[in-house]
């Protein structure tokens, strides 16, 4: 199991290194690499002291290596807007979509893998009706519409829920949460349920799918035969086996959810970096752009990487090879 | 002639055309109808709408600012338009933006899904028939480019790209090639193992002919569900980008951007700005779906019930 | 020889599945009785409804199927009206299965060990560590080796003999009184096969424990049971003793199925197959079943034929042998 783990880490860097590659490839082949990386209101004596400095002058491949050099040491260039580093920006921002990202997910899953459960032991009726209503909903609906739907209904007719911002950020369990209030928690609910909702119906139909795939099974039938009831049936032989594409399918949504944040942040001012990076492409600065591809590419590749071990803890037939 | 040979001869119906079926097929579903009836709907009022919009929004001369802000049903202040779904902060109706709209979205959204149709099948029939180095390769690009979700694609496109109709058309392009490469490499992978193809690679015929006239046209029918599926996402992509404001421009006002400039009323309960356009977006992103869905149990006979 | 309380009598067993295309009987009123300890024989080809008899007998038939009967009596409890907990008390404890698939069978998510535990602990209260020693125990009847390693073993980890030894052991762990095995030994070796068989029959024998065997093999079952039912079509054809069964066949089909089997005769002797195919089971002729295959068909046989009794056999034929 080690050397799969190592073999996965080794593959993982290597698309790491491609995609920096890309990154770089994107920043100087695009059109002159200098307006890139300096304010685009500088003069001309300016662009030429700037190339001057910044190294541009130098041939392409000793360019690759210093960004290479100074992307590993944290350097991924510096804001034109903020003058700051443009990677200390988007880590300041990272946990609050970390904690969307997080509450979504856990909605999701919550809401989801019990409606699939309890759809797929069944063969139609009201519910899968209803649950196939949604999941097409779930499909169709886009999100940022729905978030200004919710916002309508909540905010503004109801008034039950703030309809931007982030909520008063308090300590719960040792980290860093806007959970830790009611305040926070209602600042939380909207931006977190819209970015649920198209997720849910995913999960709900992979949930279905599996519990349908898992209760035809012999070993069901063989559970049955030896006399175990509906209730352990479920919790000890059905559902772990449903498990096993579900967790690893969240795993995956997750990094969907992170990217899709960019939506629901700009609709409620959710101070995260998907707001980040939309101010940032509208005031062309890319240096934040880059510095936000590349933490999440990599954040990418990490949850991959993750997602494939979840797998082999999951799945014991995974970890030893079967016997002749 | 001998009376023994004058039989007669009961005429035969022709079969009906493969289309005629499929058609048949398809209607006998209630909710494939409906969406198919609400789709030509939405094409044709789309196509039809400088000629029934009650008012050219983007025409200046017809927009008056006295008309801002009116109320869906409200009269204009001449009383010579009724403005059905409203009017925005310009005095522009909602009605007659959201047909122009639909136009832009529909427009942007077909155009992309074919481009990308041609080049991806392309693509992908190239993969299939030369196979080894060639398929990997592709197969590779294509694998690494679907694991990342598709927003984060067409965001790091325009990003770079920048903003404009033909920089937002050709990051869709991109965004959805790789689901027909991926596609149609595997429907002609399999039809590449049966018999009819190693004929005519066996008599000789150019690898190009093979690909596109004798191959191509058995992987029809995953194709269409996929390009299908495709445009309702290429569609909501886009629409997406141009709420963003990095999507399409304001002169090219599609759906995604009337939703944006729709935002900033809802706070003070002005819904229609923002919320009709979405709803005719839904509609038609809808619509389509339920079409794919319609068209994918029709053509796979096993799985409609 | 049979005397006394009969441990399961089984009166009229149908069971019907509603399908879109039309309602199948894949049971047709089987009836037949069983003595404690002793080895029924169920025979039949695939599609004549022997496997669903089995998980009819289990109550395991789900919809669209419907299991009816006059009666099912086990050890003296009318079954047929039993409730779902009472089957849950009932199934693995006095009443186990072992079904055909091994590679399927065991939930390849939990060790074997586990699931073998989990078999008694519902059943019985037991310490784990005193569950644990009777599993242990019960995989070593059955001839695995190194049992204590490998209760912690993964169901993939073994050889689907193996894992067909383990699905035995879960039926024996409870000392159950009756096993109702599907075709335990079709999916495997024939070397394994020839084993397990010995091993069931010695292990049947050692704990008194009754045995519905169920296959379509002839030859296995002729040397282990007791009793045959030969089964066609759904329904019962004939059932005795299997000596006398053998001996002399009233039914044309048993008749048929023994003529088919290889003898001891000379080697590169052609085998007599019985001609045609059995008719699916949505599709059945009316009248007699196996008349469209039946040498001795005759016009009487357009009629269902009526069970008959002679002389502890019974058969289904207007024109018996």
């Amino acid at each position: 199991m080690i050397d799969t783990l190592l073999r996965r880490i080794a593959q993982s860097a290597v698309v790491v290194l491609a995609m920096s590659l890309l990154a770089f490839a994107g920043i100087h082949l695009v059109g002159d690499p200098v307006y890139l990386l300096v304010d685009p209101a500088a003069t001309a004596a300016e662009l030429e002291a700037a190339r001057q400095s910044l190294g541009l002058d130098r041939p392409i491949h000793q360019q690759y290596l210093s960004f290479l050099s100074s992307a590993l040491s944290g350097d991924l260039g510096r804001s034109f807007v903020f003058n700051q580093p443009a990677l200390g920006l988007i880590l300041e921002r990272l946990p609050a979509t970390l904690e969307l990202a997080i509450v979504s997910l856990l909605i999701s899953a919550v809401i989801g893998i019990p409606l699939g459960l309890a759809v797929g032991l069944r063969d139609g009726g009201w519910l899968k009706r209803l649950v196939s209503a949604g999941s097409i909903a779930g499909v169709t609906v886009p999100a940022f519409w729905l978030s200004l739907l919710l916002i309508l209904l909540f905010s503004v007719n109801l008034g039950w829920l703030p309809s931007s911002g982030r909520g008063p950020v308090g300590t719960l369990l040792g980290i860093r949460t806007s959970l830790a209030s009611w305040e926070g928690l209602s600042h939380l609910l909207l931006p977190a349920l819209t970015l649920a909702f198209a997720n849910t119906a995913i999960v709900i139909r992979l949930t279905e799918a599996g519990t349908r795939e898992v209760v035809s099974q012999e070993y069901v039938r063989f559970a049955r035969a030896k006399g175990v009831g509906p209730l352990r049936l479920m919790a000890r032989h059905i559902a772990p086996n449903v498990m096993i594409p579900v967790v690893t399918a969240l795993g995956l949504e997750f990094g969907h959810l992170i990217a899709f944040s960019v939506v629901t942040e700009t609709v409620f001012a959710w101070p995260g970096m998907g707001k980040l990076i939309i101010d940032s492409i509208l005031r062309l600065d890319r240096p934040v752009v880059v510095a936000y591809l590349m933490v999440t590419l990599l954040m990418f590749v990490l949850i991959n990487l993750v997602v494939d071990l979840l797998y082999v803890v999951l799945d014991p037939r995974l970890r030893t090879k079967a016997a002749a | 002639m001998p009376a023994a040979l004058a039989i007669a001869v009961t005429p035969v119906p022709p079969a009906p055309s493969p289309t005629r079926l499929l058609l048949k097929r398809f209607l006998a579903s209630p909710v494939g109808a409906v969406a198919l009836g609400l789709l030509l709907l939405l094409a044709l009022l789309a196509v039809a709408a400088p000629l029934i919009a009650p008012q050219n929004p983007y025409d200046l001369a017809t927009v008056s600012v006295m008309n801002s802000d009116l109320v869906p049903g409200s009269r204009s202040e001449d009383g010579t338009l009724t403005f059905l779904l409203g009017s925005d902060a310009a005095g522009r109706d909602i009605l007659s933006a959201i047909l122009y709209g639909l136009r832009i979205s529909i427009g942007v959204g077909i155009a992309s899904a074919l481009i990308a149709l041609l080049v991806g099948t392309a693509l992908g029939l190239v993969a299939a028939h030369f196979g080894g180095q060639v398929d990997a390769f592709l197969m590779r690009i294509v694998d690494l480019q679907l694991s990342f979700p598709t927003i984060l694609v067409a965001l790091t496109l325009l990003a770079t790209l920048g903003q404009g109709v033909d920089k937002t058309l050709l990051a869709l392009v991109i965004v959805q090639w790789a689901y027909y490469a991926r596609n149609v490499r595997g429907s002609a992978l399999v039809e590449r193992r049966k018999e009819y193809v190693e004929a005519a690679i066996g008599q000789g015929l150019p690898a190009l002919r093979v690909m596109f006239v004798h191959i191509l046209p058995n992987c029809m029918a995953p194709l269409l569900v996929t390009a299908t599926l495709q445009t309702a996402h290429a569609i909501t992509l886009e629409a997406t980008m141009s709420f963003l404001g990095i999507g399409l421009p304001p002169t090219e006002p599609s759906l995604g951007l009337l939703i944006a400039n729709g935002f900033e009323y809802l706070l003070s309960n002005k819904y229609w700005v923002s919320i009709y356009p979405g709803i005719a977006l839904v509609l038609l992103v809808g619509a389509i779906n339920l079409v794919g869905d319609r068209l994918r149990a029709v053509l796979n006979p096993r799985d409609d019930q | 020889m049979s005397s006394g309380l009969p441990l399961l009598t089984v009166d009229g067993l149908t069971t019907r599945f509603r399908m879109p295309q039309g309602a199948v009987t894949a049971v047709n009123d089987v009836s037949f009785e069983l003595q404690p300890g002793r080895i029924l024989g169920l025979v039949g080809e695939s599609g004549s409804g022997k496997s669903v008899t089995a998980l009819s007998l289990l109550n395991l038939v789900d919809k669209p199927g419907q299991v009816d009967a006059r009666a099912i009596v086990f050890k003296g409890e009318p079954l047929h009206r039993a409730s779902p907990s009472r089957w849950n008390a009932l199934r693995g404890d006095r009443i186990a299965l072992v079904s055909q698939d091994p590679m399927m069978s065991l939930n390849p998510v939990i060790r074997i060990g586990e699931q073998l535990v989990e078999t008694i602990r519902i059943h019985r209260r037991l310490s784990a560590a005193d569950a644990r020693r009777i599993a242990i125990d019960a995989l070593e009847r059955v001839g695995i080796p190194a049992p204590v390693e490998r209760m912690q073993a993964w169901p993939h980890e073994l050889s689907g003999g193996m894992r067909q030894r383990v699905a035995i052991a879960n039926a024996l762990v409870n000392q159950p009184d009756l096993i109702i095995a599907d075709e335990p030994t079709t999916a495997l070796d024939v070397t394994i096969q020839a084993q397990i068989l010995y091993e069931m029959k010695r292990l049947a024998r050692d704990s008194g424990t009754a045995l519905i065997w169920i296959t379509h093999d002839l030859a296995v079952v002729k040397d282990l049971a007791d009793e045959l039912c030969v089964m066609y079509a759904g329904r019962i054809v004939e059932r005795g003793p299997v000596a006398e069964l053998i001996r002399a066949p009233r039914h044309p089909y048993t008749r048929g199925l023994l003529d088919s089997l290889p003898h001891g005769r000379s080697a590169g002797g052609r085998l007599t197959p019985i001609r045609g195919a059995a008719p699916p089971l949505s599709r059945l002729p009316a009248g007699c079943a196996f008349a469209p295959r039946c040498p001795r068909a005759a016009a009487a046989c357009g009629e269902p034929p009526p069970l008959s009794s002679a002389g502890g056999r019974e058969f289904r034929c207007v024109r018996p042998l």
